[in-house]
């Protein structure tokens, strides 16, 4: 059991000990509070160059399989548990967590007060933060707050590139092909292509500098922007593609950083929020049924809309309804256009880990796509 | 949708007295949706024959009807209130029950009534095992293969689809009731034919044997808008097998990928959905195939259930109360979530520590019970422990069972790990503690597994806690490092003591010396999201601690831990009594327990909520937390029953206050020689006794005072080991029997009472501020002494009782509490035998009848008890009005008569060939709950009392008789009225004979042991052609055939005499349920009728 350091950008020092891979790691801090899928929220993009820590108490009961692999490595910048397991328990399992950490090099720490962590984050909002392990634990805690305060921070951070694919691919869809839809890749999940291959779409996934003639080469029936880490501030880009993409009334969807990108596109704000939404117990509710659903949320940015619930695009798009809107602290979940064929969310639909209620939002995308073959058809 | 406007009254079904499967839950239940439909100005009307409780105190409805809940009764109340709906979802499968009754007697059509909370449709869907299959089935979740069978041909058809192992449910039984695995035909006919008779309906479900699957529970919420929320799962670490009640469960679940998690929601929710469940909560169980996962729908309840509270208490998440508000017409995202108060209750909560439930078991009140865990419920109650961690909340859950060899320990151990292995094959109690021993001891977590089929996680953590307690005990000095690696994993003060050859206190001191101390986190449904505004905590060892200092006058309650036979709700109804009146006199009230049944460990019953053991050691922790600010005023020993009084010479030896009477008192009424001087200072009686510690000593004593003598061992409650001895041979035996559970010993003595026949016993229950004695009441045994008062029926006022006597008694209890020193409350046991008055025993403390009391006459005990502790006089309480003027000495002519009945469990327990224990009553008290019946005479109030407690008295039908030959004389006359009135007698030959003699008709039946061709008794009380059965034991020749007859009676759920006593009290009840229908009347009401008696 060798010693390791948790230390914010604060001044704050959390004593544990070494877990995964020894060493050090930077970034921004952040709690994620579901009690299961774990290995999922590992494997997801979008906590790219974030620490997290997990509220659950025992990680690792479950091991890991190859089956709940949301992308192809673990991306989280470092690791924070409070019990890591030492066994593994389930007959699915491959291999063990402490394991697939070493693999991918993933420096944690174990055996902290992580409910002292996570109440100091929520006050303070998240922040940055390192772990240290190793020789390095036992540096002078200025140097390593020092060092902590020196790292790049979320907030002006750019990071599609780094999880994006590197060349385009294509997935077939499940059984008879409904449509085809470009994607856009800014850190997508497997279970995303997944719940829309299971609906007869076939995806052509690509990278995320790629514009707009290329995304709409092959004529898609829609595009797609996926969820992703960094600052939607930062991608221009990917938002002057976006507007190209909406004035040809393509039939759009966006999920998480897409849905700051649409919002972005369509004229509002982003902001950061003080210690965002990183859980699957996240009630959400929908405003087009008034119904509730219980959702998957990672996110640290939101979309900035005032006025009412239904305003008009600054950027000229007609008019945006916010469709969907958190219970727990009114937060913009979802925005819909009224005029062009475009929506969006900010939580997670695909769950991947989380409750499957909010699944329908893909049969949202093949209703929006077949609406508007009928418009075209017209 | 907001509140439902049409809805302006709600008549409460609560869920009647406490048996195995149905305990306080349903008081927590529904007490707090009692709360809620007031809150939202509707008025309540309850019924509840349960007396013991905290929902049928007169605050909580707007009318309290302590009446049978039956079908006859709730439609008298249905005329008299007329109640726009009823809503029977928090009440157990009795209110259940009751409410499917109502609807198919045309009840509930016929007065306009409507079923809100569940639906008949709804109720039927989940509760009817062919229903619910093909409901399973279409939800596109896997059922166990099965067969429904109505008669025993078609379950012995079954074996060829099914095959052995075999499990049989009975349908619409609560609690497992009537549940099994059959293994041969010898067991599938002996299970599936009480289940037959269990069953309402006379159905069983036949299924496909999934023991050694892991079983996992959700509890849900649904509201009119389809929105749906799961509230928490629940893993049994115990696999399927034993029923969840008697399982060890944790959550959340701990051996569950999110794919799986997922997969087990999607299945609830699409049940709930389809069984129509859309204004309140349900529970599903499922059962995992550990080796491919594949998922089984064990059963669902369409309401609020034993589970519900455990997983109301291990998040914060009020389901029950939240139920009543989506009862009533609003939607989960209307209702906000308490404990943040900014976030709403449509988000499901996510837990950052871990809860571990354990069964508390009463195995030892009945010896001849078969201890095998199956999917019947046998456990009497529980304990639940909060920690950062598994281990840490095991290890706290165990300790909190307050029961000697429970926790995890690394003693001697006279088994080999082979032997403990085999022995771990079996679930029993205790299981746990053996597999840690196997560990211990070298057995591998494999030879565990195949043997226990437990989860290996769940396996490992217990390698986990012996290798902790190697480091411990092999650590070269026991430090800061050591000591923190112990509490990480649960070890208490006492565990480290006894590694490391020390005593407790000295592990204390350490401990404290090097500044280890517990922090207090906070259970906040949110995993720290948000912050919490309700301080309900729990402690472990860590950084951070969440105790937020306040400046006021504190007062600690510590309460009585988890049920057990003898400690049972009576005693939270004390503890939430005081907490509420100490806070309306302005303190802080702080509660600790342990119990997850309770209201008690309700986070708005205090000002602040420890969910934490009742051991010295987590005590003082909380009382040190809290001594970090504020006054604390002292401690509240005296309400929570043997548990909480055991602390307070511990807690007196630390420093801290004890409020009322003083520990050195409450030891002055338990050793026998300082009481009995108290005794003879006041001129007071005491039968001729004597103390011993050895059977020697005790042989002694029973010579020179005479047999038949009665015997118990100090500082126990519910009579446990208490037994009336009748010569030499059986004080032998006696010794032998007792001696494994260390019950006698030097400190701790067996008293020894000369027994006194043919007397009647009466208690007492008083308050006492120093000055001046105040009668709550004087209760009447119906049975004679000897039959321990718990389990005994009593009358309230007494029947038979002259002004002079009961002026003589209360003499008698002023002396004794004076003598005492006693500041608070009371209880004294008296006979009267020759017109003698005797003592029997005096306890300084809140008693089980103190709700009785408070019920029947309207005078709330245990509130003013509690505020005589803090300085108040009695003089000050009755001015200030928490007290009547008039003592429970003062009952005006004409009052009405409260019965009080027990209701033993005596159904629940087999012998190991699959046969009833005996259900003879004795000094050692075996009921789990009781019921009050109370109208203006005392036969219709004992009739009451019956039908309340399940076997109503026929108004026609068969009797049976047959008396000791001691009772002979006896029986006679009540005998010739029952005739008179219309009973068909039978009679075994010895009594037809001198009822014959006394020209009373009688048929005479054969013995069951007597050889012959026509039926005997037992085979008609098995064809249920016997309808009451008098019985009372005799000689050891007619043993076995008294036997047989009273565990043929338990199978047939017939009313059963087994005391003349008993018989002679309820003739006047048979006369009047023959008259007709009972009267209603509710607690307010009777509360004006004395009010004007006394004028």
């Amino acid at each position: 059991m060798s010693k390791a350091l948790l230390v914010l950008e604060d001044g704050k020092v959390f004593t544990g000990y070494s877990y995964g891979s020894e060493g050090q790691t930077l970034g921004e801090v952040v709690f994620c509070t579901g009690m299961t899928g774990y290995q999922e929220t590992l494997t997801d993009p979008s906590y790219a160059g974030q620490i997290v820590v997990q509220t659950a108490p025992h990680i690792g009961n479950t091991g890991v399989n190859s089956r709940d692999e949301e992308s192809s490595k673990v991306w989280v910048a470092g690791y924070v548990v409070r019990d890591a397991s030492r066994i593994v328990s389930n007959f699915r399992s491959e291999d063990s967590l402490d394991n697939e950490l070493v693999k991918y090099g993933v420096v944690g720490i174990r055996g902290l007060d992580t409910r002292a962590l996570t109440r100091h984050l929520r006050d303070r909002g998240v922040m940055r933060g390192g772990v240290f392990s190793g020789e390095k634990a036992n540096a002078p805690v200025e140097e390593l707050v020092a060092e902590v305060q020196s790292a790049k921070k979320m907030q002006g951070l750019s990071l599609s590139d780094v999880v994006s694919t590197a060349a385009k691919y294509v997935v077939a869809a499940e059984g008879a092909e409904f449509g085809k839809v470009a994607i856009l890749d800014l850190g997508i999940k497997a279970s995303t292509i997944e719940n829309m291959t299971a609906r007869g779409l076939e995806v052509h996934v690509y990278p995320a500098t790629s514009n707009a003639a290329t995304l709409l080469e092959t004529n898609p029936d829609a595009v797609f922007y996926s969820n992703g880490p960094g600052d939607p501030e930062t991608a221009a880009t990917q938002v002057e593609t976006l507007q190209e993409i909406l004035k040809t009334k393509t039939p759009f969807f966006g999920i998480c950083f897409g849905n700051q990108l649409l919002g972005r596109a369509l004229g509002f704000e982003t902001y950061k929020l003080a210690f965002g939404h990183r859980g699957i117990n996240q009630p959400v509710l929908d405003r087009r049924t008034g119904k509730v659903e219980v959702t998957a949320h990672n996110h640290g940015f939101a979309v900035k809309v005032e006025g009412g619930p239904e305003v008009d695009s600054p950027a000229g798009f007609g008019r945006v309804k916010v469709s969907h809107v958190s219970l727990n602290d009114d937060v913009v979940e979802g925005l819909e256009c009224v005029d062009i064929p475009a929506y969006s969310v900010q939580y997670h639909p695909e769950a991947a880990a989380g409750p499957h209620d909010s699944n329908y939002l893909f049969d949202r995308l093949i209703e929006l796509i077949s609406n508007n073959r009928k418009a075209a058809n017209a | 949708m907001p509140k439902r406007s049409d809805i302006k009254s709600v008549l409460v079904i609560g869920s009647g007295p406490i048996v195995i499967g149905q305990a306080c839950e349903f008081d927590y239940s529904g007490t707090q949706a009692c709360r809620v439909l007031r809150e939202e100005g509707i008025r309540v009307i309850l019924v509840n024959s349960n007396p013991a409780t905290i929902m049928t105190d007169p605050d909580f409805a707007d009318a309290t009807y302590v009446e049978p809940i039956t079908p006859e009764i709730i439609e008298s109340i249905i005329i008299k209130e007329k109640p726009d709906a009823i809503l029977p979802t928090l009440g157990g499968q009795t209110a259940l029950n009751a409410a499917m009754s109502l609807h198919e007697l045309g009840i509930l059509d016929k007065y306009n009534v409507e079923l809100i909370g569940a639906k008949v449709d709804a109720i039927k869907k989940g509760e009817d095992r062919q229903i619910f299959k093909q409901l399973v089935l279409d939800a596109g979740a896997d059922v166990a293969r099965s067969v429904i069978a109505h008669t025993m041909d078609e379950v012995i058809a079954a074996v060829d689809v099914l095959g052995y192992p075999m499990v049989v449910r009975p349908s619409f039984t609560m609690g497992g009731l009537g549940s099994g695995f059959a293994y041969n035909e010898e067991d599938l006919r002996r299970i599936a034919g009480a289940g037959l008779q269990a069953s309402p309906t006379t159905e069983v479900l036949l299924e496909e044997s999934i023991l050694g699957w892991k079983e996992y529970e959700l509890e849900l919420m649904r509201d009119t808008a389809d929105n749906t929320v799961v509230v928490c799962s629940i893993e049994n670490v115990d696999p399927v097998g034993v029923h969840t009640g008697d399982s060890i469960t944790v959550a959340p679940a701990l051996t569950l990928t999110d794919r799986e998690f997922q997969n087990l929601r999607d299945i609830g929710i699409r049940i709930i959905r389809d069984v129509g469940v859309d204004t309140g909560g349900c529970n599903i169980q499922f059962a995992v195939d550990p080796s491919d996962g594949r998922v089984i729908v064990i059963e669902m309840n369409p309401r609020v259930s034993r589970s519900s509270a455990l997983a109301s208490k291990a998040t914060g998440f009020p389901i029950a109360k939240i139920a009543a508000k989506l009862a009533i017409g609003y939607t989960l995202d209307e209702i906000p979530n308490d404990i943040t108060r900014v976030t709403p209750a449509s988000f499901e909560p996510t837990l950052d520590y871990i809860v571990v439930k354990v069964p508390r078991f009463a195995f030892e009140k009945f010896p001849a019970a078969d201890a095998t865990l199956t999917t019947t419920m046998k456990s009497v109650g529980e304990a639940m422990a909060i920690g950062r961690n598994y281990s840490q909340a095991l290890q706290k859950a165990l300790r909190s069972l307050e029961k000697k060899g429970s926790s995890f320990h690394w003693g001697e151990q006279t088994k080999s790990a082979a032997e403990l292995v085999e022995i771990s094959k079996v679930p029993t109690d205790g299981r746990i503690v053996t597999v840690q021993q196997a560990l211990r001891l070298g057995a591998t977590p494999e030879q565990v597994f195949e043997a226990t089929k437990i989860d290996p996680w769940f396996i490992d953590q217990i390698v986990l806690i012996n290798e902790v307690a190697e480091t411990i005990q092999s650590a070269p000095e026991l430090n800061d490092e050591v000591i923190k690696l112990g509490k990480e994993h649960g070890f208490s003060d006492a565990q480290l003591a006894s590694l490391r050859s020390l005593s407790e206190s000295d592990v204390r001191a350490i401990r404290h010396s090097l500044g280890l101390r517990p922090v207090y986190k906070t259970v906040d449904t949110c995993a720290g999201e948000f912050p919490a505004l309700t301080p309900y905590h729990y402690s472990t060892y860590e950084q951070e601690t969440e105790v937020i200092p306040s400046d006021r006058r504190k007062v600690v309650i510590l309460g009585s831990g988890p049920n057990r036979i003898g400690q049972g709700v009576e005693f939270d109804y004390s503890c939430v009594h005081a907490s509420f009146a100490l806070s309306d006199a302005g303190f802080e009230t702080i509660m600790i327990n342990c119990n997850p049944e309770t209201v008690s460990t309700d986070y708005d019953t205090s000002d602040r909520l420890y969910f934490e053991p009742l051991t010295l050691e987590d005590v003082l922790e909380v009382i040190h937390a809290e001594s970090q600010s504020g006054e604390l005023v002292g401690v509240v020993v005296q309400l929570g029953g043997q548990t909480a009084l055991g602390l307070a010479k511990g807690l007196k030896e630390a420093g801290i206050p004890i409020l009322g009477t003083s520990p050195e008192a409450i030891d002055l009424a338990e050793e026998r020689g300082l009481f009995s001087e108290i005794l003879d200072n006041a001129g007071l009686l005491a039968p001729a006794n004597g103390i011993a510690i050895n059977l020697a000593e005790a042989t002694e004593i029973a010579g020179r005072i005479g047999y038949p003598v009665l015997v118990r061992p100090s500082f126990v409650l519910g009579g446990r080991g208490m037994e009336i001895v009748y010569d030499q041979h059986s004080l032998v035996d006696y010794f032998d029997r007792i001696a494994e559970y260390g019950l006698i010993g030097p400190g701790y003595p067996l008293l020894v009472d000369r027994f006194l026949d043919a007397a009647i016993e009466i208690d007492i229950d008083a308050l006492y501020d120093g000055h001046e004695l105040y009668v709550g009441g004087v209760m009447e045994h119906i049975e004679e002494a000897g039959i321990h008062s718990g389990d005994s029926s009593c009358t309230l006022p007494p029947i038979t009782l002259s002004a002079g006597q009961i002026e003589r008694v209360r003499k008698a209890t002023e002396e004794i509490a004076k003598g005492i020193g006693v500041r608070g409350l009371i209880n004294v046991q008296f006979a009267i035998a020759s017109d003698v008055l005797y003592v029997l025993e005096a306890n300084p403390r809140a008693s089980r009848t103190v709700p009785f009391v408070s019920k029947a006459l309207g005078i709330t005990l245990a509130k003013a008890a509690s505020l005589v502790m803090v300085g108040r006089t009695i003089r000050e309480l009755v001015a200030g009005g928490h007290l009547p003027p008039a003592d429970g000495t003062h009952i005006p002519a004409g009052s009405a008569i409260a019965v009080k009945e027990a209701v033993l469990p005596f159904k629940r327990f087999a012998t190991k060939d699959g046969r009833f224990v005996d259900s003879l009553l004795g000094p050692e008290m075996r009921s789990t709950g009781e019921v009050m019946g109370m109208d203006v005479d005392f036969p219709t109030a004992f009739a009451k009392s019956q039908a309340a407690a399940g076997t109503s008295l026929p108004t026609s039908g068969t009797i049976f008789i047959s008396v000791a030959d001691r009772d002979k004389p006896q029986v006679i006359l009540p005998v010739r009225r029952l005739q008179q009135l219309g009973y068909r007698i039978l009679a075994t030959e010895g009594t037809a004979a001198i009822l014959e003699r006394h020209g009373i008709a009688v048929e005479s039946v054969r013995k069951h042991s007597s050889p012959g061709e026509q039926p005997s008794i037992v085979d008609l009380i098995n064809d249920g052609k016997v309808d009451v059965i008098v019985n009372t034991p005799s000689g050891s020749s007619a043993r076995k055939d008294g036997y047989e007859i009273r565990a043929a009676t338990t199978a047939a759920d017939k009313a059963i005499f087994t005391t003349i006593a008993q018989l002679s009290a309820a003739i006047g009840s048979f006369e009047k349920v023959i008259d007709g229908p009972f009267e209603v009347r509710s607690l307010q009401q009777h509360a004006l009728d004395r009010a004007a008696k006394l004028g």
